[in-house]
């Protein structure tokens, strides 16, 4: 976890986070007038710590009252399950729908509709799989047929415990079925010696990370575009280049409030503001910062050279949607077991 | 001496209220609450989950091809750590227990690190030595050896989070053993082989055997320590424990219920069995 801790080190706010894969992380301990917990992913405990102060200033100016952020941060699905089991987070964000739907589906928390309720289908920003490669990309590895190469080896989250995994497993799939036109034995043969190409399956998306840049183990880590580029600056000395490939997925990363908690907290108003205010122009500035895109056209312009075009393949391109993903590829005895199997 | 105990206990039990240590009924009392709350619950709540389950279900989950694969793996690799375990800790607590050296109290306490620190920790820490850029990874691989992130990981991580349970379930018989013995053999002209095998052996034996059977059934249950070290690769370095971790972030808590039980009853099984064997052993030993 040193390469957790130094990338921590770097950003200002999240000093004294001493965290494995899972923790929480308390803004200063003061009397605030009101109290939120933000249940989200491993990898967006910089983004959030950063988000917090300039919503906190945003809205005591807005109310005039002071506002505490708590967070908390895991691997998604594992935070979601926290909060069917009782958590009482106010707002979650996440990196995956399906972790969002659960808390429809098996805990009635929110309502079915989730994603009509903000812009973007509740997506305040979105990203994409990328490549991360040692110095001079001694591989030369520039696209997904690249990963199927004999005598290249890839670390990434393990799909079965990791929305990160996941979308790179549909980013790989995306790219396959556009290569392949829908020939499906060719389609599960290059899945299949992408996976067995891989060198490690960590847990979550931070622990990959690590293993590849503390361990030193593969020739390419495969995780999303904002982690990849936050590695490369956090890491100046070690020379690693971001590869962007032609086609990939598009992750988007849906935010929502938990109406029964919000009701029980009587935290309505500030939890909605919370989210609401990641559309603004300032808050999607700083999102840009951390290397996720944006839909706000006027950032996007601004930080257009930070990010290569690509063609990005929508879950419903893919699978018809994250619940038929889920079954066909993701459920146990699904595509990926058998890939996967001897 | 054996007739008067048994003679009192017999008297007194056929007085109630009146006993030799006083505060039976309570701590009785207190201590079956106790056991019932933090073991007999917990249990029983595993089972209430996987009730829902048909037998035919409950065997297809626990029989599931990437299952068994991940019970091998973990099963090998809790033998070979606990074995392990098994000739270096009856070493170690050879040298606790019969000599003296600058620093012992010191190793002694260190004896108890991996029961005290966070297995998560242990594993990080030995993903990092063990990788092939760390301290010992370096040298193992210029022997051939590659240890992090293969199954030999796993065996590592293992054998680390359970050492002490061969140390501390030998250390104090070790200290137990007369030197009488020993010496009258000696004199008698028996070789230091001959003493061990005949004199300390047989006594040792029931307790290194129990030593190895807690770091057995330890390693099978073992996960902070081993995910982070093992490249969790299908079929190759897979632990039980983390296809319980799979189930659940799939959220079928069922089959992660059903897994589990399978844990808990290999657990239960052979601390059953290595319990009733000790008694037997101890008894033909002592000839009662």
């Amino acid at each position: 976890m040193v390469g957790g801790l130094s990338v921590l080190g770097r950003l200002k706010g999240a000093a004294g986070v001493l965290a494995l894969s899972a923790g929480m992380v308390m803004t200063p301990a003061h009397a605030a007038d009101q109290e939120i917990l933000n249940s989200s992913y491993d990898i967006a405990r910089e983004l959030f710590s950063d988000y917090n102060e300039l919503f906190s200033e945003h809205w005591q100016e807005e109310s005039g009252k002071t506002i505490e952020i708590k967070q908390s941060h895991g691997g998604s699905s594992k935070q979601a399950q926290a909060i069917i089991q009782g958590l009482r987070a106010d707002v979650v964000t996440y990196n995956q729908v399906t972790d969002v739907d659960i808390l429809h589906e098996r805990g009635n928390l929110i309502p079915e509709n989730w994603r009509e309720r903000l812009p973007n289908a509740s997506s305040p920003y979105y990203s994409t799989m990328a490549f991360l490669v040692r110095k001079g990309n001694p591989k030369n590895i520039k696209n997904w047929d690249d990963l199927a190469r004999e005598g290249v080896t890839s670390v990434l989250p393990n799909p079965k415990t990791s929305g990160n995994g996941r979308y790179t497993y549909l980013a790989a799939l995306g790219y396959a079925q556009k290569t392949f036109e829908g020939d499906e034995a060719k389609i599960d043969e290059f899945l299949k010696t992408v996976l067995s190409n891989v060198a490690v399956f960590d847990t979550g998306g931070r622990g990959a990370t690590t293993t590849f840049v503390e361990r030193e183990i593969g020739d390419v880590l495969l995780t999303f575009e904002s982690e990849v580029n936050n590695i490369v600056a956090q890491y100046p000395e070690g020379g690693y280049e971001v590869v962007v490939p032609k086609v990939s997925f598009l992750a988007e990363m849906p935010v929502t409030w938990i109406d029964r908690n919000i009701e029980r907290n009587g935290t309505e108003a500030v939890s909605k503001a919370y989210l609401e205010y990641l559309y603004s122009e300032e808050a999607q500035r700083l999102i840009a910062g951390f290397f996720y895109r944006v839909h706000n056209e006027t950032v996007s312009e601004e930080f257009a050279d930070k990010f290569p075009e690509v063609e990005l393949v929508s879950i419903e391109e893919i699978a018809g949607d994250w619940e038929n993903a889920m079954k066909v590829h993701f459920a146990s005895g699904g595509k990926l077991d058998q890939l996967q199997r001897r | 001496m054996s007739t008067t105990v048994a003679g009192l206990s017999s008297a007194s039990r056929n007085k109630p209220g009146k006993r030799v240590l006083p505060g039976f009924a309570l701590s009785l009392g207190v201590s079956l609450l106790f056991i019932s709350l933090i073991l007999i619950l917990p249990i029983t709540g595993l089972i209430v989950q996987t009730s829902g389950m048909s037998v035919a279900e409950y065997w297809a989950v626990i029989s599931d091809e990437r299952v068994v694969a991940s019970y091998k793996v973990t099963l090998w690799a809790a033998a070979i750590a606990s074995l392990f375990n098994g000739v270096v800790g009856l070493l170690l607590a050879w040298v606790l227990v019969r000599y003296e050296f600058w620093g012992k109290r010191i190793v002694d306490a260190l004896m108890d690190l991996p029961f005290a620190l966070p297995t998560a920790v242990a594993g990080i820490t030995l993903a990092a030595l063990f990788s092939e850029g760390g301290w010992y990874g370096e040298y193992l691989a210029a022997l051939g050896l590659e240890v992090a992130f293969t199954p030999l990981g796993i065996v590592v991580a293992m054998a680390f989070t359970s050492l002490p349970f061969v140390v501390r379930t030998v250390q104090p018989v070790l200290e137990d053993l007369a030197p009488e013995d020993e010496e009258a053999a000696v004199s008698m002209g028996a070789s230091d082989w001959t003493v061990f095998r005949r004199i300390l052996f047989p006594s040792l034996w029931p307790a290194l055997m129990t030593g190895i059977a807690l770091s057995f059934t330890r390693s099978l249950g073992e996960f902070g320590a081993v995910i982070f070290i093992a490249g969790n690769m299908p079929y190759v370095s897979e632990i039980t424990s983390l296809m319980i971790f799979i189930r659940l972030q799939e959220f079928d808590y069922a089959a992660a219920s059903a897994i589990a039980s399978v844990v808990l009853m290999a657990s239960l099984v052979l601390l059953l069995a290595i319990n009733l064997w000790q008694a037997r052993y101890l008894r033909r030993l002592h000839g009662r």
